[in-house]
């Protein structure tokens, strides 16, 4: 690796300013468990690399207006530790907590795994499901926008030059809501998404009043997939539901051929991790 | 080229040292500092050789920069022993052969370490899942697993 200059700016105009002015060579630095492992294989040279981890909106998960705002870099182990955010997102919080070792989890963000934009990214399918919005500030002030509108394709985002990301907010949770997030990957910990499913449903007298349904790994970015959602809206989950809800997540992915699986295979998986993972957000739902 | 200068305290002791910005902390404690006893394996956050704890965290040394280190507390192997006085994992370790060529034990004892803080009884799942990130290529794993298990049982007695 060559001449690379490090600031950690204490604050959030501080950092957007110092990207901003670097020229296209500045990189935000989170847990640098993408970041470094890029550097260090020669895949990226950054001229400067911005360390956001001083700065106090990135580094904490505050509550608001019964939501919660996790700050973009706050890592998996403080999100898996926090008092009420596991409770209230199960979903979210499992597969943030699935990204890497416990090595990994105590520097991994769902900042960093949002931006670095993988296909297969573990928070992101939950996120979309969760209907979590992007809180995004740069060198023309602060926007807003929905997970599913975050990526642009593999390793893309739509943050405009000087843009970072300062956090993710979660929704007030109505009553009789829950959240789950199921991936296939063929060992038990360790390894990249073959397909990620996020499901949020909210649960009244027996009857599902909402749901919301992300994938991952089944196509260039993650996916909202909203014939899913609406084929569960009004039942009680059954089978039939459910069942409309699968072929739902089937018809939205676009996969690649990889070693890790096929199209064929990619496919099918897709509807039953929906119909595993609603049923365990349903669980949830009823506690 | 200038050099980042950093203030940290590794192992209780304070210290200061110079670092390029493409330094990791695993390349300052080795070539910089001398602390030897983490290992590269494999640089990329998957075998946990460099496993060291920052604030509190199990970390991947490989993956953290030198600078990063500035006003932070690093515990690395070289902290384990007290003196000539080894910890009851390090000691048990050897009597159980739960080592042969050695590159993966730093990361083991400082990983079961931390898991022991936290959690002092484990199942034996629990334990293998959070040593998960740890890797080694010769002993086949139930020797490590089988000492960290005797050790928390003796703490706890
Ligand atoms: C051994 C290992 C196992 C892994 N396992 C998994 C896994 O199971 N599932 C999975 O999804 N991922 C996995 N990953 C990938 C990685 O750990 C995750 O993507 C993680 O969430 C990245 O977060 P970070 O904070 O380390 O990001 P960083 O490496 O700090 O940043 C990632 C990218 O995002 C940019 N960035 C970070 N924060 C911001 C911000 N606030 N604003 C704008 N840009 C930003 C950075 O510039 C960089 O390009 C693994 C990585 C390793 C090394
Ligand atoms: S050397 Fe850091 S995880 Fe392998
Ligand atoms: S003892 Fe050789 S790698 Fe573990």
């Amino acid at each position: 690796m060559q001449d690379i200059q490090y600031a950690a700016p204490k604050t959030i105009d501080e950092a957007v300013a110092l990207v901003a002015g670097a020229n296209g060579s500045g990189r935000i630095l989170a847990g640098g468990t993408d970041l470094l492992v890029q550097m260090r294989s020669g895949m990226l040279s950054p001229g400067l690399i911005v360390d956001v981890k001083k700065i106090g909106e990135l580094t904490r998960i505050s509550e608001e207006g019964g939501g919660f705002v996790i700050g973009a870099a706050v890592s998996g182990a403080q999100i898996g530790e926090h008092a009420r955010l596991p409770k209230a997102w199960p979903g979210v919080v499992e597969a943030i907590n699935l990204i890497g070792s416990k090595q990994i989890q105590g520097r991994a963000s769902a900042g960093g795994n949002l931006c670095n934009a993988s296909p297969a990214a573990d928070s992101v399918p939950a996120l979309i499901a969760a209907g979590a919005i992007v809180v995004v500030q740069g060198p023309k002030g602060r926007r807003e926008m929905p997970v599913e509108k975050f990526h642009a394709g593999p390793g893309r985002s739509n943050l405009t030059p000087g843009e970072i990301v300062v956090g993710l907010k979660l929704p007030p949770r109505a009553a009789g809501s829950a959240d789950a997030y199921l991936r296939l990957i063929p060992r038990t910990e360790m390894d990249i998404a073959v397909v990620g499913c996020g499901v949020s449903l909210t649960l009244q007298n027996g009857k599902c009043t909402a749901a919301r349904v992300g994938l991952g790994a089944v196509a260039p970015t993650p996916l909202l997939v909203e014939e899913a959602g609406k084929a569960l809206v009004g039942t009680t989950l059954d089978e039939a539901a459910l069942g409309k809800a699968a072929a739902a997540c089937r018809a939205a992915c676009k996969p690649i051929d990889d070693k890790r699986g096929t199209i064929a295979y990619r496919t099918k998986i897709a509807g039953v991790l929906l119909q595993r993972a609603a049923k365990i957000a349903a669980d949830r739902a009823k506690g | 080229m200038s050099k980042i200068h950093v203030t940290t305290t590794i192992n209780n002791e304070p210290v200061e040292f110079l670092c390029d910005g493409s330094q990791t902390i695993l390349d300052v404690l080795r070539d910089t500092l001398g602390l030897t006893g983490s290992k590269e394996g494999c640089g990329s956050g998957d075998c946990g050789a460099c496993t060291i704890m920052v604030d509190g965290r199990m970390i991947c040394g490989c993956l953290m920069l030198g600078a990063e280190a500035e006003g932070k507390r690093v515990e690395t192997i070289e902290g384990m022993a007290q003196g000539d006085h080894l910890h009851p994992l390090q000691q048990k370790f050897i009597e159980l052969a739960a080592l042969q060529c050695g590159i993966c034990t730093p990361g083991f004892l400082v990983a079961s370490k931390a898991l022991l803080e936290r959690n002092p009884k484990p199942s034996e799942h629990e334990l293998r899942y959070w040593l998960a990130g740890n890797l080694c290529r010769c002993t086949g794993y139930d020797k490590i697993i089988q000492a960290v298990m005797e050790v928390a049982a003796d703490l706890r007695k």
